[in-house]
Formats: C-alpha cells, structure tokens, sequence
C-alpha cells in the first residue's frame, strides 16, 4: 500500500487524518463535556458554554468531603477488587480445564456460562432481592461480590481459554516428562505464561464490575455499601439547597479516571481480549 | 486469523487423543479429576446465583407477595401473569423496549461497520483511534448518562442550546431518541471491535482479486466481504441485542422512565424496589427470561454451527 505515488498517498492520509478525527471527536466529546462541567464554577455552571469560562477545582474538593461520596468510592474500589480477583481464580482454573483437559461435561459447561454470558440480569434481581434478604446478605459487600463473579466468569473464561490455547503444548508435556504432576504443571509452566493473558481479564472483569448499576442499586440502600455509579444518581450536592450538577461531574470524571488508564497503557490487550473471548458480560 | 490457528491445534489434540487414551488410562482419571476439581467453583457459583434464583422466581411469581403487606402472602397461580400480561404499562415498556432495541441494534451495526472498516484500513493513527473507540466501551454507563443528560438540559447544556432550548428529556419520543443516541454512542465501539475481529479474517488476496476483476469497492464489500464476516455480525449482533434488551442505566439517569418510557427492566426494578411487590417483580423477572431466552434460540437458530457455544464444544 505504501509503494503508491507520493501525492496520492499523501492525500490518502489528509483523507484517513479526516475520519480519524471525527472518530475520535465522536469518541471523546461527551467525555470531554463532563469533565469540562467538573471545571466549572458555581456561577458558570448553568451558561451551556462546552469550555468552562472560569476555572475551579470546587467541586473536587466538596465531593472529598462528603462521606456519601468517599465511603461509595471505597466500596467501589473494594467490591470490584475482590469480585474481580475472585472471578479470575476461579476463572483462570475453569479456562485452564476447558483448554488443556479432556472430561466429561466440558462442552456443558461451555453452554452454560455462553447462557449466563447472555442471560437477562433483571430476571435475578427480584429472587436475589428476597434470598439475599433472608440470608442476611442484603446490602452487604459479598451480596453484591457474588452476582459480580458470577457475571464476569463466563468473561474470564472465554478470555482466558482464548489465550490459554495460545500457549505452546509441548513445555507442559515436557515438564510431566520431568515428573511433574499435572497441577505442577500447571502452577510451574503454564501459569507464567498465561499471566499477560490473566491480566487482561482481569482489567476487563474489574471494568464490569465497576460498570455495573443493576445490581448495585437493587441489592444495597445504604451507604455501607452502595457503589459509586448509584451514590452518583442519589448525590443531592453538599448542601440541600444546592444544585449536585457540580458534585455529579466531578465524582463522574473521578470514577472514570482509573478507566482511561487502564485503556491508555493496555489498549492492544484490552481490544485482544474483548475479540477473543466475543463476550461482553 | 486466530481461528484459524486455534482450529489447527484443536485438531491436532483431538488427533493426540485416542493414543493416550490406550497408553495410559490411569493417566486419563486423573486428568478428569483434575479437570472437574478445576471447573467446580466456578461452575458452583454460576449456578448458585443464576439457576436457584431463577426457579425461586418462577415460585415467587405464583405468589401474591407484597412486602408492604407481608401477611397476606398466598399462593395465587397465574394471577400476577393475568395482571402483568394485561397491564398497559407492561405492554407499553416491551413496546418501548422493542423499539429502542431494533433501532439501537441498527444504527449500532452500520455504524460500527463503518467504525470497524475506518480502524482496519486506516493509514494514520491506528493507535489513537482505538485507543479513543474504547473509552466509550470502559466508561461507566451511569457517567455517560449524565454527561448526555446534562447536554440536553436547557440552561445547562450545549446540546440544548443548539436545539432552540426544548426541555427534550420531558417529551417521551424524543426522550427516547436522546436514549438511544447514549445507548449508539456508548456501545457503538464495542460492536466495532467484534466486527474488526471478523474483517481480520477477510484475506487481503481475495479483495485484490475482485479488484482486479473489476469490482467497485461496494461490489468488493457486499459480495466479498459481508458474506465472509457473517459470522461475526452474527455474534456481535446476538450480544449486542441481548444486551440493549435489558437497558437500564441509561434509562434510569435520562429520564427514569417518566412519560411512558420505563423499558422493561425499569418497570421491574420500579415494582421491586420502589413497590416492593415480589410477586408481581419475580412475574416480570421470569417474562423477561423467557423473551430474552426466546431472542437468543432465534439468533442461534440463525447462527447454525457458526454459535459460539459449539464452536467451543464441539473442536475441544
């Protein structure tokens, strides 16, 4: 492609410049726009204006201040961290099966977290709302903890046995050659190798479990451990008589921060994952 | 093209197979213990928290159960499902359901298609450009909701002010338009992705074939490349409706389902929470399954053998 005519290409790449920009201007803007908010002062916050005429760091420092807004943000950070590291365990273990062993019911289990990868996680909050009350874990931690793996598995072990069968054969046939033990094959060759692979899932997990909303504001109702994304719909401003746009924006840019990183330094991962494993949970 | 590596070694492990099953048996237990010890938690807990509650539901929808009257719980048989199936309200959030679904699900493929074809062929800035597609797809749905929520506030918002200053969000059918632009903008990239995954396995030789015979480029990208690509629209066509039919987020931030626009999770998240009628929410929880488990054997019934689920089964 680059052996073409010097001008055409170079018009080519005016042309590519173009839709990429408005791909990105697409991308960006309403990202832009919040943050653009966050920025704003008390007085300028109603003009419409998408570049803040005056700036301030107000609302960043008013949010920190409220307890609704720190205690969600270490619910959040808390629940995601554990549902996550949960998930790409059992994940990790499950996938390793999936692509390595030869068992009975394998294919079985395939179907049913592709089921659960699909399933309508509406139809669980009314059963989940009444089992978890009578169990004592509504509006707890693991009460939310629990849902989150079990929706992030089928991710993690698509993901995961996508890349798991990347990895070359023969080491671990070489190490059972060496007298180890199928686990310590497992634990000694192949999980090393995997650990890029386990990483990405990992991010993807913990981006669902930061993500969701569902769940979050069906089994919790008090700040012991509502997340950030429902802490955000009931934020009514530091004080009741003042408007939470503000609040709203500056806890929205603080929440999607880790996000923007993460897909900053792990963008080529991030897009391996997602097509490997075609699930979005 | 990694499925077509994938599909070599898987069959070449199947060709491995039949060997060691004769050469070592005791091997072979022990490789299914592990293999089960492995799968167990795993499969435990997708269980635990999917299926129990799911049959609990069916039982809880044969019940009159409302929380706010707690003694007066009896078993009612199909009662709540009269009552749901001929609530307008009901019927009035699958409509808008539906809707929003069908044309989201669209907009959503054309769209990425285009996204997809610009981030595959691009000559510049590949990097850039998915590394900006994929902040809508990791950005939390509630914060894009209320990004857009306050674009199209009057007073508040640069998208209002543009169009002449109308309180859209108060009106149900271009509140719904406003729905489906966040729900397009936010999983657009997404569905880009997957169809990239699948442009990736159009071979190049193929396209300069068709060139050479004279096809235009629409030519080469209708009877070319769509035809190969089935698969994957197929795929990304599944998730995504599977998804958009359970829209939430977007809605609850938007308008939280005022005028008419309550999308059947929200009528059921309103009849739980707010109302606190287990009965009639567990009759609602279990219809949405089965719409949904309906969508899902339509478009496997589609899919034929290109389904994920054998896909996997099957080769391994």
């Amino acid at each position: 492609m680059a052996g073409i005519g010097g001008a055409e290409t170079t018009a080519k790449k005016t042309r590519w410049g173009i839709l990429n920009a408005v791909v990105v201007i697409y991308a960006l803007f309403p990202v832009l726009w919040i943050v653009s908010l966050s920025f704003k002062s008390k007085d300028t916050l109603a003009d419409g204006n998408f570049i803040p005429r005056s700036w301030t760091f107000d609302n960043y420092s008013e949010i920190f201040k409220t307890t609704e807004f720190v205690r969600a943000l270490a619910n959040s950070i808390g629940i995601a961290l554990i549902a996550t590291a949960v998930a790409v365990v059992f994940g990790t273990m499950a996938a390793y099966a999936i692509a390595r062993l030869d068992f009975p019911g394998k294919s079985l289990l395939v179907g049913v977290s592709l089921l659960i990868a699909m399933f309508p996680q509406v139809s669980l909050v009314s059963p989940l709302f009444e089992i978890e009350r009578s169990l004592g874990l509504f509006d707890t931690w693991p009460g939310l903890i629990l849902p989150y793996i079990t929706f992030a598995l089928p991710l993690a072990i698509y993901t995961l046995s996508a890349f798991f069968r990347e990895i070359p054969w023969e080491l671990e046939k070489a190490a059972k050659m060496d007298g180890a033990t199928p686990g310590q094959a497992f634990r000694r060759v192949i999980a090393p190798l995997a650990a890029p692979g386990v990483f990405t899932t990992a991010i993807l997990v913990f981006i669902f479990c930061w993500n969701d909303f569902l769940f979050a504001i069906s089994l919790t109702s008090t700040e012991r451990s509502r997340t950030v994304p429902v802490a955000l719909s009931f934020f009514t401003g530091s004080s009741q008589f003042e408007d939470p746009t503000g609040s709203i924006a500056a806890a929205a840019v603080v929440i999607t921060i880790p996000i923007i990183l993460f897909v900053l330094f792990f963008q080529r991962r991030i897009v391996a994952g997602l097509t490997s494993g075609a699930v979005k949970g | 093209m990694s499925q077509t590596t994938t599909e070599r070694s898987g069959g070449a492990v199947k060709a491995a197979e039949p060997k060691k099953k004769v050469a070592l048996s005791e091997g072979k237990k022990a490789e299914r213990r592990l293999g089960w010890l492995l799968c167990a938690p795993a499969a435990i807990i997708m269980l635990a928290v999917t299926a129990w509650p799911i049959i609990y539901s069916v039982y809880l929808s044969l019940q009159r159960y409302d929380l706010k009257f707690p003694d007066r719980q009896e078993f009612v048989g199909l009662d709540n499902y009269a009552t749901v199936l001929s609530s307008p309200y009901w019927w009035n959030a699958v409509w808008v359901t539906t809707v929003m679904t069908v044309v989201s699900v669209v907009i959503e493929l054309v769209l990425g298609m285009a996204l997809a074809l610009i981030m595959h062929r691009t000559l510049v800035g590949r990097g850039i450009v998915r590394t900006s597609t994929l902040i809508p797809y990791g950005i939390v749905t509630v914060v894009a909701a209320f990004s857009w929520r306050y674009a199209w506030t009057p007073g508040t918002g640069y998208l209002a002010e543009l169009m002449g200053g109308d309180p859209v969000l108060t009106e149900k059918i271009p509140a719904l338009a406003v729905v489906i632009l966040a729900e397009v903008w936010k999983t657009t990239p997404f569905m880009a992705l997957l169809l990239m995954a699948g442009l990736a396995l159009v071979p190049d030789d193929l396209l300069k074939a068709a060139a050479l015979d004279g096809a235009s480029g629409w030519q080469r990208f209708t009877k070319v490349i769509l035809p190969l690509m089935k698969p994957a629209i197929l795929v990304a066509l599944l998730f995504r409706t599977l998804d958009a039919f359970r829209i939430f987020d977007n809605l609850f931030v938007l308008t939280g389902g005022s005028q008419g626009t309550s999308s059947v999770s929200m009528l059921t998240y309103n009849n739980l929470i707010k109302g606190l009628n287990l009965g009639i929410g567990s009759t609602m929880s279990v219809l949405i399954f089965i719409a949904v488990a309906i969508i899902a054997f339509v478009f496997i019934k589609l899919f034929g053998t290109a389904a994920p689920g054998s896909d996997d089964g099957g080769k391994r």
